[in-house]
């Protein structure tokens, strides 16, 4: 009896592992950053690389970082949902322009509309590596004491502003 | 020799597929998989800190390209983390430096070999416990069969009488 039963059950749960793992999300890396202090940066302004943006400018009140370019997919399909979120929140968007062509970046802004309160110019990346980026778009939230409480891999959307942004923000005290 | 070498695999990468010249460009392919890799100079001329450098490149994941090194991707960020590596090993930085740097921002994630702690114990341990449960098993069997009466033995033997 047992002969069969032993190896019939490692079976069953092999396949329920298999199972579960289906659904399971091997695409996002989770982030090291989260709960400690969002890395600095001083990056000329795009457009206008005579002025600087520091992330000290935006210490003390709580701000999104998005990570986009114009060579990037998910970015164009994410573009309306951050000028939606932009409309909705008083919360500042940070934009990391990432390994792009200026040009090409300001035109995509006069073209699609500007979400962003300011865009910082990350030509050599090296901003997005302090800040783990490995894929673009991606969206960090840092709170109002500089500390990175959450980032979305993958396009922004409503649902995710909404179910994540959103709450973290109220718990902040900002009204979102 | 590198242009003309980029633009071969180029072409061999677009007949891919098709007939006779897919198989063709197949067999170039496989040339361009190693001939693609990576910078076109070495890093240092110190022999000893370009030896640093390419041990250091290939235990770096590219967390872009999941299942290559840094030493074998072209992709954009893999040659930006090579850049560092360079730079940081330049500042005098030692390996230990530099892999808590990549993982500081990316996690461990990017490091090929996992560091030995409680969560990987199971991982590291793995090849171990197979081996053992798969010996364990096979001694289970053998000492059993060992144990039953010898039935071929006791056929043969009338066979042969």
């Amino acid at each position: 009896m047992w002969r069969f039963l032993i190896p019939a059950g490692l079976f069953v749960a092999l396949l329920a592992f298999f199972f579960a793992s289906l659904d399971r999300d091997k695409e996002t890396l989770p982030s090291p950053l989260i709960g400690k202090p969002a890395p600095t940066f001083e990056l000329p302004a795009l457009g206008d690389p005579a002025r600087k943006v520091a992330s000290s400018q935006f210490a003390g009140k709580p701000y999104v970082l998005n990570v986009w370019g114009t060579w990037c997919v998910g970015c164009r399909q994410e573009h309306e949902v951050l000028l939606e979120i932009a409309r909705r929140t008083q919360v500042p968007i940070v934009g990391l322009n990432w390994k792009d062509d200026s040009a090409a970046a300001q035109r995509w802004l006069q073209e699609l509309g500007n979400p962003y309160s300011v865009v910082a110019a990350d030509e050599e990346g090296r901003a997005a590596i302090d800040w783990g980026v490995y894929g673009a778009p991606e969206t960090f939230l840092v709170d109002a004491r500089g500390t990175v409480i959450f980032k979305h891999i993958a396009p922004m959307t409503l649902e995710v502003w909404e179910r994540d942004f959103v709450p973290l923000l109220a718990k902040a005290g900002v009204q979102p | 020799m590198r242009d003309p070498l980029r633009r071969a695999c180029g072409w061999a990468g677009s007949w891919a597929g098709l007939g006779w010249s897919g198989l063709l460009s197949g067999l170039l392919l496989t040339l361009c998989l190693s001939a693609h890799a990576i910078d076109t100079a070495p890093a240092f001329s110190d022999p000893a800190l370009q030896g640093r450098y390419d041990h250091l490149i290939r235990e770096l994941r590219c967390v872009q390209c999941r299942s290559q090194s840094i030493a074998d991707s072209n992709v954009g960020l893999a040659a930006d983390l090579r850049r560092e590596v360079r730079e940081l090993i330049a500042a005098g930085r030692s390996d230990q430096e530099i892999l808590d740097y990549m993982t500081d921002r990316y996690g461990e994630y990017i490091l090929y070999s996992p560091p030995v702690k409680p969560v990987t114990w199971l991982l590291w341990a793995a090849p171990v416990l197979l081996v053992l449960i798969g010996g364990g098993a096979a001694a289970l069997v053998i000492v059993r069969k060992s144990r039953l009466p010898d039935e071929d033995g006791a056929e043969n033997g009338s066979g042969a009488a």
